[in-house]
């Protein structure tokens, strides 16, 4: 199907037609516009940055090399947030199953219970553990429940909306066969979706916990305990030495916490 | 002109994949080589374009030594040996025409790569070749959108558009049906002739073999042990090479033919 | 569940229970043990002061009965606090994003050479390890207090996920394609430009819609260290005891991060 004029003059190739050039140049353009706004109106102080790397490196040498006498009470305070790390993931569990359940589409008993289930989710979603903290230490006063109760609040969101994922992606095959035999919604839900869902399930917390033990390191910084508390306290004292030795530690408990979470999924999945 | 001599592959202290190799492959024949799962085909077409390091031994392109190439002089030299995959191997997510001149990336610039602007010489070779094999009309679709013998005729324009010594064809009919199979060992066939190209091509199915090719060149262990005329390639050179007690995989419109139907799993 | 006996068992002798999740009793009954052992440990050494968690309850009430109705009062405000904080995450998701794609091509094993992967895994390792506020506390400590610091500390936020996500998925990619490359001749970089990117660029653009949305909670975060954005305005509301205006801009958070949420869900649609 090759017009002879065609052939024997120049073929031309590009890449993307006109409407797409324009559409890619408009969004390059678009980008650039931002960007230029952004850096313009945005309230830095230009010498700063460019002594930024000056200012960096003193801050760096200012650290070295770290300050290990307060070890002590350093590794109590680790102890501390993997504490408030662990209880609280192991408390979200028992909220988050039933918010799950019912943020679930396939099985929610009806479009109220729906709504309310992924209301609740968002909301938790959407605050960061920190405000949660900045709440819970404004009412129950500095301390470790605060802690608690702020990775609780955000982790029911992040576990509820991916075992909600994980209930909806189930086969449904199952779940008929239960109902066919006659079984009553509780003992449906037992037999056929909890076996499908157990190692997501597994996975979501080992995650969650993981992510945790992170979060857990700077509850303290407004007040909520942890390793955090120790942190602001030689920050506010320009003990910087310490403060590379805390850094050091959370570095450790880091790797800590990703070699078990690791071995854990090695396990369990 | 190839001329490979004494080609050795091992891996580790393992028996050799390929053991002592010699092959000479001139002007524009079109060899078949044939062999079951394991006996160093792959292998054999890898080393040829250093895709696999040979242990020892000589390849020779046009009097030029490949073995001992590094770096630039390496991707010269691959640029002139063409290549087409039992798995078409293409760019699924570029369109058939960027992938048929991502032939020329061993010629043109990283800056040209980037920004796609080939030579126009580039782009009409493109379009006469693609036109050649019957695919010009999909210039501008998603390569991922094409049924397997149109994807392995992409690859085959890709590998021309390299104006190649030499192509190599690993399998090249393995993925497709039979009728499929047939039309890309043909377009092979012609296009050996028309370009006076060299062709090897490894495949399973002796039949087609022996109908597309003009020599026929059986491996087994890393060792030749047939190199003949297709119509010398008879049933005690069959078993020869395929040991007798699998089967190749046969047509079944192959009448008088006692070997039995089973199929046999690719390399 | 356990054994059901029926006559007929009675009279087979065969009774079936269910086998145990972890087959070995030691390992079973003892991961049981360390559990309980744990929780008590950890309750008992955790210092709770039940005395003030007692006026938590009313004091709660207080909270929530001024926080209703927000209020939207100081608006300006409000407004300066989250323009900030998105310039924060815009700029920050380009430059993280923009950084990512070569730490992400060092740190693949299957595209760099062994030097370089440690090289890439260790740049990663370092952006992933700290909170972003911890982050932002020590860039506030090193250039100030501002939008910049806040920047600094997102980009490597930025890194520690994209990066990692995006060297873990050039790990697995159709590797034919590369030897085709390879095969025609072409160089280091041409061979990622047309084997290894077009494999990852959906993987890419969706982490950079999902690190664009992340960074804009973060955003509202690290203003709490003083780091730039709508966290510094919150912070201050909960100083000043101002939980209605605390409220509002908690509400308006919320409200901000579903619309970007939808924003990014649909442009990953529209580019797989």
């Amino acid at each position: 199907m090759v017009d002879h004029a065609e052939k024997l003059a120049d073929r031309l190739w590009s890449r993307y037609d006109r409407k797409e050039q324009l559409i890619r140049y408009g969004i390059y353009f678009a980008t650039l516009v931002a960007v230029v706004w952004a850096v313009k109106d945005i309230d830095i102080f230009w010498p700063w940055v460019w002594d930024a790397p000056n200012q960096i490196q003193s801050l760096g040498s200012r650290m070295w090399p770290p300050e290990f006498s307060a070890w002590n009470a350093i590794f109590s305070a680790m102890l501390e947030t993997v504490h408030i790390a662990t209880l609280s993931t192991m408390l979200t569990i028992f909220i988050a199953l039933p918010v799950s359940y019912i943020a679930a589409q396939n099985t929610t008993p009806n479009k109220v219970t729906l709504w309310l289930g992924r209301f609740i989710l968002v909301s938790s979603r959407s605050v960061n553990t920190i405000i949660w903290a900045l709440l819970f230490v404004a009412i129950f006063g500095p301390g470790v429940l605060a802690g608690i109760l702020a990775v609780m609040f955000r982790s029911i969101g992040f576990i509820g909306k991916l075992m909600g994922e994980a209930i909806e992606e189930i086969d449904r095959n199952p779940v008929e066969a239960m109902q066919a035999t006659g079984a009553s919604k509780m003992k449906v839900v037992l037999y056929a979706i909890v076996p499908q869902v157990m190692p997501a399930f597994f996975a979501i917390i080992i995650l969650r916990w993981d992510i945790n033990i992170r979060e857990s390191t700077v509850l303290g910084l407004v007040g909520a305990g942890g390793i955090g508390v120790l942190l602001q306290g030689s920050i506010d004292l320009f003990a910087w030495q310490t403060v590379a030795t805390i850094l050091l530690a959370i570095i450790v408990l880091v790797i800590v916490g990703e070699a078990v979470t690791s071995i854990l999924r090695k396990k369990v999945i | 002109m190839l001329e490979i001599t004494s080609l050795v592959k091992r891996y580790g202290n393992n028996d050799p994949v390929l053991e002592d190799l010699d092959l000479t492959v001139d002007g524009s024949s079109v060899v078949a080589i044939v062999g079951a799962s394991g006996a160093g085909k792959s292998t054999l077409l890898r080393c040829i374009n250093r895709l696999v390091e040979p242990t020892s031994g000589s390849i020779r392109l046009n009097g030029h030594e490949l073995v001992d190439l590094r770096g630039s002089a390496l991707r010269h030299s691959r640029r002139r040996i063409g290549m087409v995959f039992q798995g078409f191997n293409l760019i699924d997510r570029l369109t058939v025409m960027e992938n048929v001149l991502s032939g020329r990336l061993g010629y043109v610039s990283l800056f040209q790569a980037l920004t796609r602007r080939f030579p126009q010489t580039d782009i009409d070779r493109a379009f006469n070749l693609m036109e050649r094999v019957g695919i010009a009309h999909y210039a501008d679709k998603r390569a991922d959108q094409l049924s397997g013998g149109e994807r392995q005729r992409v690859a085959v324009v890709r590998a021309l558009m390299q104006e190649p010594q030499i192509l190599l064809a690993d399998e090249p009919t393995a993925s497709l049906d039979p009728k499929t199979s047939q039309q890309i060992m043909s377009l092979l066939q012609s296009l050996a002739s028309e370009m006076s190209l060299p062709v090897l091509i490894n495949i399973h199915n002796v039949t087609q073999a022996r109908m597309y090719t003009d020599r026929i060149v059986g491996m087994r262990h890393g060792q030749m042990i047939f190199d003949g005329a297709p119509k010398d390639f008879n049933q005690d050179a069959l078993d020869a090479v395929y040991g007798g007690i699998e089967s190749p995989e046969e047509d079944s419109d192959e009448p008088g033919k006692q070997a039995s139907q089973t199929q046999e799993a690719s390399a | 569940m356990t054994g059901v006996r029926t006559a007929a068992d009675a009279q087979s002798g065969r009774v079936w229970k269910k086998p145990p999740f972890i087959a070995n009793p030691w390992i079973r009954y003892g991961l049981i043990a360390i559990a309980m052992t744990y929780l008590y440990w950890a309750f008992s050494t955790l210092p709770f002061n039940w005395e003030r968690v007692s006026e938590g309850l009313p004091r709660a009430a207080r909270i929530f009965g001024g926080a209703f109705p927000p209020s939207f009062e100081r608006g300006d405000l409000l407004w300066t606090g989250f323009k900030e904080s998105f310039q924060i995450a815009f700029l920050a998701t380009l430059m993280g994003v923009g950084l990512s794609v070569p730490i992400a091509v060092m740190a693949a094993k299957n595209v760099a050479p062994l030097p370089v992967y440690l090289l890439g895994r260790a740049l990663i390792v370092i952006s992933r390890s700290f909170h972003p506020v911890i982050v932002a506390i020590l860039f506030v400590a090193a250039v100030g207090f501002g939008p910049l610091a806040g920047i600094l500390t997102l980009t490597l936020y930025s890194i520690g996920f994209v990066a990692k996500l995006l060297a873990e998925e050039i790990e697995e990619i159709d590797w034919g394609q590369v030897e085709a490359m390879r095969s025609v001749g072409a160089g280091y970089f041409k061979i990622l430009i047309y084997g290894v990117f077009p494999q990852i660029v959906p993987r890419q653009i969706g982490l950079s819609m999902y690190q664009l949305d992340s960074n804009l909670r973060a955003s509202a975060v690290v203003g709490i260290v003083g780091a730039g954005g709508i966290g510094g305005t919150l912070m201050n509301a909960f100083g000043r005891y101002d939980y209605a205006f605390a409220f509002a801009i908690l509400l308006m958070i919320i409200g901000i991060i579903l619309v970007s949420e939808g924003f990014s869900g649909w442009v990953r649609k529209k580019v797989w």
